[in-house]
């Protein structure tokens, strides 16, 4: 499962560019602050390779290990 | 938010001082959860690190790490961390500084440090510009790029970092940039099991003054440019001068043994002390 929080996204958008497989997009919603908070729309080809948890510079992503259902 | 829904990185954070005050997109995130992801494959216990900082915007990425951390006044980190780590030979010293900060006004205390061989890892954030103080040419800026001092483009020279401290004596250099996340964790797992002077140069992204002024606005067009003009040292020793124009060599630069600085202090101060125990450099600050 991804989460992505809200409080601290700056919307840099280097998820949706990085992301070896194409996960996240871009969406309409805003913040507070009035960013494009990215939604990880297509999931189910998410490996769990992490890169997004590395490559997020304000530390917002968390990608599960496992699944927990 | 619950607590098992955050980063992985957030348990070495001070959630209190987050946001982090970097612009969206700055590289200096990302080399903060590449430092955490190379410490948890070196297996180093936070507890035991010390990161040292000078001026600048990579300098406050202390501020922000759950740890022992020490902000210095500019260009002189690698000064402190010497001090630091010859009172504590134990603790893993890290030294966190940007271009302008340690090859400019510190360019001397770099080279000093490369040159003692003394067990300290800096990891050098380099955007090629001054971000904090509003995007004047640095030291590393590329020859014909564009800054708020060089309105029709620089006509400098740049330095090549990871070259410089390779010739100055450093034991263990390398050179990444933040679109290359995994290799530079594990470039700075072997800069943290190295004894000896660790130099990790990371090319960073600063979207704000250096991308603006340079044709590229967003951080995602400056981590597109760094990860198509990189090629890896065993392929660019290959290629001659004109071909290498314009690229970044990244990989190892140095890898050797050598001896270090603060175990021959602390062998020659446990022979001349006539006393057995050296307390004065075995435990400067512990009070036994």
């Amino acid at each position: 499962m991804i989460t992505i929080d809200e409080k601290l996204c700056k919307g840099c958008n280097i998820c949706t560019e990085f992301c070896p497989h194409h996960v996240y997009e871009e969406s309409e919603n805003l913040n507070k602050k009035g960013v494009h908070i990215p939604v990880p729309e297509n999931e189910e080809r998410c490996t769990k390779c992490q890169v997004c948890s590395l490559l997020c510079p304000d530390q917002a992503i968390k990608v599960d290990e496992e699944d927990e259902n | 938010m619950e607590k098992t829904r955050e980063s992985r990185f957030m348990k070495y954070l001070r959630k209190d001082r987050l946001p982090n005050i970097f612009c969206a997109g700055c590289g200096n995130g990302i080399v903060m959860n590449t430092f955490f992801n190379g410490m948890e494959m070196a297996e180093i216990n936070m507890e035991d690190v010390v990161l040292v900082s000078g001026i600048g915007c990579s300098s406050r990425i202390p501020g922000y790490v759950k740890c022992d951390s020490l902000h210095t006044t500019h260009g002189r980190p690698i000064s402190f961390a010497t001090g630091v780590k010859l009172a504590n030979p134990d603790r893993n010293v890290v030294v966190f500084s940007g271009d302008g900060d340690a090859a400019a006004i510190g360019g001397n205390h770099l080279i000093h440090g490369a040159r003692r061989n003394i067990d300290l890892t800096v990891i050098c954030i380099n955007n090629s510009i001054y971000g904090m103080t509003g995007g004047q040419i640095s030291p590393t800026s590329p020859q014909g790029s564009y800054g708020s001092t060089a309105p029709y483009g620089s006509l400098e020279n740049p330095f090549d970092l990871s070259k410089l401290v390779t010739a100055a004596g450093a034991s263990y250099v390398a050179r990444w940039t933040t679109a290359h996340p995994l290799q530079l964790s594990s470039a700075i797992k072997k800069g943290l099991k190295n004894k000896g002077f660790s130099f990790i140069e990371v090319v960073s992204q600063c979207p704000t003054y250096f991308g603006r002024k340079n044709r590229m606005k967003s951080p995602l067009d400056m981590m597109q440019w760094m990860k198509e003009e990189s090629v890896v040292k065993r392929k660019a020793d290959r290629m001659d001068v004109a071909e290498l124009e314009g690229k970044i060599i990244v990989g190892d630069f140095q890898k050797k043994d050598a001896p270090e600085f603060s175990e021959r202090i602390c062998q020659l101060s446990s022979e001349k002390c006539p006393l057995e125990k050296p307390s004065a450099v075995r435990s400067a600050y512990r009070g036994d």
